[in-house]
């Protein structure tokens, strides 16, 4: 193999694997150790900058770092990355002098954003202190776009949302509430030097063909237009016996609401196995925590309506079979059809995007499935002037993939507003800095801790299901983060190799807990996979290779499940090994700005 | 601050004959310096005994003192160990021995502990053909006490503190072969490759199994002009042949050619494979080591690898027809037969 590249930055980066996850690549065990230093304030700026909601995310994100997270693949279960979020944000001192303001005196340039969800509030937030004036339209009373809609009380209260969503609006953003805009061409024929788009996919999907849907309508409910009911408060109960089809968050959203008004025997109905649902497996639980049970490999076959009243529903029971490439088709097990009694039902089985409200005559190209064609890097559409991102750019995600297109949207509008090319993107800000302080001394915790991942306490059942808004998950204390914390193997410390330091005295090979190092002769990666100390399977994970040693061998690391302990280093009597930490910023609107002012 | 390894493991160990994997070979965490040579030979000593699937009860650790004889600690945990005298591991190791021939000894000492204060047990040991194998960690200086020369430092060889040494070195590996000792190897302890299977052929020779590993000091004797460096030891270096070890019962899947190599049976049936070997060198023939060696040294190289072995020798328990069992494993109705027997025996001596 060629010595790899540690000049690339994306070569580390990939190394601190749940910020490589993260869509918006919050620089996560930063902020895990300033959490554990009680140094609040800051680990909230740090992901304020990044994921703009960390207050909102540290509650509800979709976690696709956790599952990437190193410690998962040593230990049972990785750090706890999303409810450390929320220690910081639970804890943190006054920030508003922290976040920038909008200039004084405006760079003269308008910018109009339709849809006030995280893309936008991202788009508001980046391009507002660059001197943008930015209008914000939403049909709503409030911003915050699904976050307020479709996130229940009792995950994120009302004002924690309010709270990281007027930090935004304070920064002198023009809104345009309760403003519902119904043609594009009439924005576009107004100033505006660009228009983001960030409508989300309002859109539930129906069962409109199953015999008994409009006999029964009065008590069939599309999932989120219900959940948004509930949230601005039009709706305010729900029968005893409720269904709720889908297996998606949105169902367990809706399942677990449902039992807060009043539902007292409330299902969740789905037609895939219980271990494909597309729902987060902690809202599973927690939805089955509250007596909800989860009726897999049901398929709806009809709703069941007597004197134009609905009864229930009947389902097929179905069983996965799987074909040699893993397609799956879901086959009737030839049981008699199932009768279950609901006097409400929900419909949650996914969301679509709709835009009714955009004509088809301003140069905005739409494919097959009506979705404008917008570039995945600029989120620019066919009409140069207009822009998307969110669940309206490429189809519905969550939260955390809103903001990080938000930012990368912002970016290409601060361009496109100064006339230059979006394909020239600002480089990501990186640092790389040793961490020794002495022999055995390195200035991060280099300590592997044991504990298992801690269990964030709920709210008394009993309480929480009679108050909609209470919220049910009380969130780690100081101390559960600061053990927590300690969990997080800092895989920001980079193991960085100098070979020319080198002596091969084999230290490092013979210290490595876990056998990452490897000196062999060379080869193919493939033939080299083979030949470490440890067979390297993990083939999403690099091999760190060094150029060729005194002794005609090389150094080979396999990144796969080293502890950053520095061992290695600390073993290394010249200091080829160094543990040096390395940060990695995706660069926003308003950093690129400063630099093309200065 | 880390003086603790953490307790987590690579997931995909490899596991060897008996289900163990490396860290079942594993000691506590090592307190000498950061490179020191005796590390290297502590993790060579681990991966042959996990090669070798011994189980870790069956093996005695005995050392002296010295940064070497600290090293027990850092491998085996699960071992039987015993840190002796300085310079008298030969003898604890000898009433050990005698005492349970069923255990596998691994003595370790070092240049001081063999060469200087321990020399008149060492030869002894030698004689006696002990069936262990003595490991020397050879740094050539006194570590524990600032980098003094000691008795294996070469003549010339210039010190950290910039002093030449005066005296001529004794060298370990040609006073094995002069007092008869049955397999007599060096290695270095930068080679893992040549050192791993010396190990483990040593562990299956039945008799007195002397390995010279040449250990850099780094702290105090990996300077320029020392001849126990990194560098130098890398520079002078000369195998008499690479080795593969087969253990017994294990398919020959390479073949050789013939003439440049030789396979040695030892006494349990695993194969040595020696390949690439020294021009008139045979590792059965003494005189052709003790050439080969006396050849290297007039070269200025150092020669490494196996020199000489004996496969089929007698180690001492042999030698004095001992019984088989273990002393401890011995049943009070054999060691103390009784009235009868004792009146046969006063009988037969009439």
């Amino acid at each position: 193999m060629e010595p790899t590249n540690v000049n690339d930055p994306e070569y580390y980066h990939k190394v601190v694997d749940c910020q490589y996850a993260c869509p918006a690549h919050t620089p996560v065990p930063e902020y895990i150790r300033l959490i554990a230093a009680e140094r609040y304030t800051e680990a909230y700026m740090i992901n304020w900058e990044s994921n703009v909601f960390p207050g909102v995310l540290g509650r509800t994100c979709d976690r696709p770092c956790e599952p990437a997270c190193r410690r998962g693949r040593v230990e049972e279960e990785p750090v706890a990355i999303c409810r450390l979020k929320r220690v910081a944000a639970d804890n943190k001192g006054n920030i508003k002098n922290l976040i920038p303001k909008a200039p004084e005196k405006g760079n003269g340039k308008k910018v109009a954003l339709i849809g006030a969800g995280p893309a936008s509030l991202t788009v508001a937030r980046d391009l507002a202190p660059i001197g943008y004036e930015i209008h914000v339209f939403d049909e709503q009373i409030k911003g915050g776009g699904m976050m307020r809609s479709q996130i229940p009380s009792f995950r994120l209260p009302e004002h924690v949302l309010d709270e990281e969503v007027n930090n935004i609006l304070d920064m002198g953003i023009h809104t345009h509430f309760k403003t519902y805009v119904s043609s594009l061409k009439d924005v576009l024929a107004k100033d505006y030097d660009a228009v983001f788009i960030g409508t989300g996919a309002p859109r539930g999907r129906d069962l409109a063909d199953l015999p008994g849907r409009k006999e029964g309508a009065a008590n069939i409910h599309i999932g989120i237009e219900w959940l948004a009911s509930v949230a601005f408060e039009h709706t305010n109960k729900i029968g005893k016996n409720v269904i709720v089809l889908g297996g998606g968050n949105t169902a367990m959203d809706c399942c677990r609401t449902s039992r807060r008004l009043g539902g007292e025997n409330v299902k969740v109905v789905v037609r895939s196995p219980f271990t494909e649902m597309k729902a987060s497996p902690w809202e599973k639980e927690d939805a089955m925590h509250e007596d909800i049970p989860i009726l897999d490999n049901h398929v709806p076959k009809s709703f069941v309506v007597e004197d134009g009243q609905l009864k229930g529903m009947t389902f097929e029971k179905v069983h996965a079979v799987y074909d040699e490439k893993g397609k799956r088709s879901l086959l009737p097990t030839g049981e008699a059809h199932v009768f279950i009694e609901a006097d409400d039902v929900l419909v949650a089985i996914g969301q679509e995007n709709s835009f009714p409200w955009i004509e088809r005559d301003l140069g905005i190209e739409f494919d097959k499935w009506e979705m404008p064609k917008v570039d995945a890097v600029t989120f620019q559409s066919t009409n140069p002037k207009v822009f998307f991102g969110g669940d309206a750019a490429l189809g519905p995600k969550n939260v955390i993939t809103a903001v990080a297109q938000g930012h990368q949207g912002a970016i290409s509008i601060d361009l496109f507003c100064q006339g230059k090319s979006l394909n020239d993107r600002p480089s990501p800000y990186t640092n790389l800095v040793s961490q020794k302080m002495g022999i055995h001394e390195w200035s991060y915790d280099s300590v592997v801790a044991t504990d298992h991942r801690f269990v964030v306490a709920q709210a008394d059942k009993a309480v929480t299901l009679k108050d909609r808004k209470k919220e049910v998950e009380l969130g780690f204390n100081k101390l559960e983060g600061f053990k927590e914390a300690q969990r997080c193997l800092n895989c920001d410390a980079q193991t960085v190799f100098t070979e020319n330091r080198c002596i091969e005295c084999d230290a490092c090979m013979d210290i490595c807990p876990t056998s990452c190092i490897t000196f062999t002769v060379n080869g193919t990666e493939e033939d080299l996979r083979t030949r470490l100390m440890a067979p390297a399977l993990n083939l999403d994970q690099e091999l760190l290779v060094s150029g060729t040693l005194a002794t005609g061998r090389v150094m080979v690391k396999d990144e796969d499940v080293c502890l950053h302990c520095g061992l290695c280093a600390e073993r290394c009597p010249t200091s080829a090994w160094d543990m040096q930490k390395f940060f990695y910023n995706v660069t926003k609107a308003h950093h690129g700005c400063q630099t093309a002012t200065a | 601050m880390t003086y603790i390894r953490p307790t987590f493991r690579h997931p995909n160990l490899p596991k060897n004959k008996i289900n163990y994997t490396r860290k079942d070979y594993e000691g506590a965490l090592s307190t000498l310096c950061a490179g020191c040579g005796h590390d290297s030979i502590s993790g060579a000593i681990i991966q042959a005994c996990f090669e070798l699937a011994i189980e870790p009860h069956r093996l005695a650790k005995m050392s002296g003192i010295g940064c070497s004889s600290k090293t027990p600690a850092y491998f085996l945990g699960n071992s039987h160990g015993f840190n002796s005298v300085h310079g008298r591991m030969p003898s604890v190791a000898t009433g050990a021995y005698l005492a349970n021939r069923d255990l596998v000894y691994f003595g370790v000492s070092g240049d001081g502990d063999t060469a200087s204060i321990g020399m008149g047990q060492f030869v002894h040991a030698i004689r006696r053909n002990l069936n262990m194998v003595y490991i020397v960690m050879n740094n050539g200086c006194y570590g524990l006490t600032k980098g003094q020369d000691s008795a294996t430092a070469d003549a010339g060889s210039v010190s950290k503190a910039g002093s030449t040494n005066m005296f001529n070195a004794i060298d370990l590996v040609g006073l094995g072969l002069e007092l008869g000792a049955t397999f007599v190897a060096r290695s270095f302890s930068g080679d893992k490759t040549q050192l791993i299977p010396l190990i483990k052929a040593a562990m299956s020779h039945p008799g007195f199994a002397l390995i010279d590993v040449i250990s850099p000091c780094v702290t105090f004797n990996n300077n320029t002009g020392s001849t126990k460096s990194y560098d130098y030891v890398r520079e002078h270096i000369e195998a008499t042949s690479t080795i593969d070890f087969v253990p017994t019962m294990e398919e020959i899947t390479t073949s050789y050619e013939e003439g440049d190599s030789k396979e040695v049976t030892l006494h349990d049936g695993s194969i040595l494979n020696l390949q690439k070997l020294n021009q008139g060198w045979n590792p059965e023939d003494k005189l052709s080591a003790m050439i080969a060696l006396q050849n290297a040294k007039s070269k200025g190289e150092i020669l490494t690898g196996l020199i000489y072995i004996e496969p089929n020798t007698q180690s001492l328990h042999e030698v004095l027809g001992t019984c088989q069992t273990p002393l401890n494993a011995l049943k009070e109705d054999i060691l103390c037969p009784g009235i009868d027997a004792l009146e046969a025996l006063n009988q037969s001596l009439r």
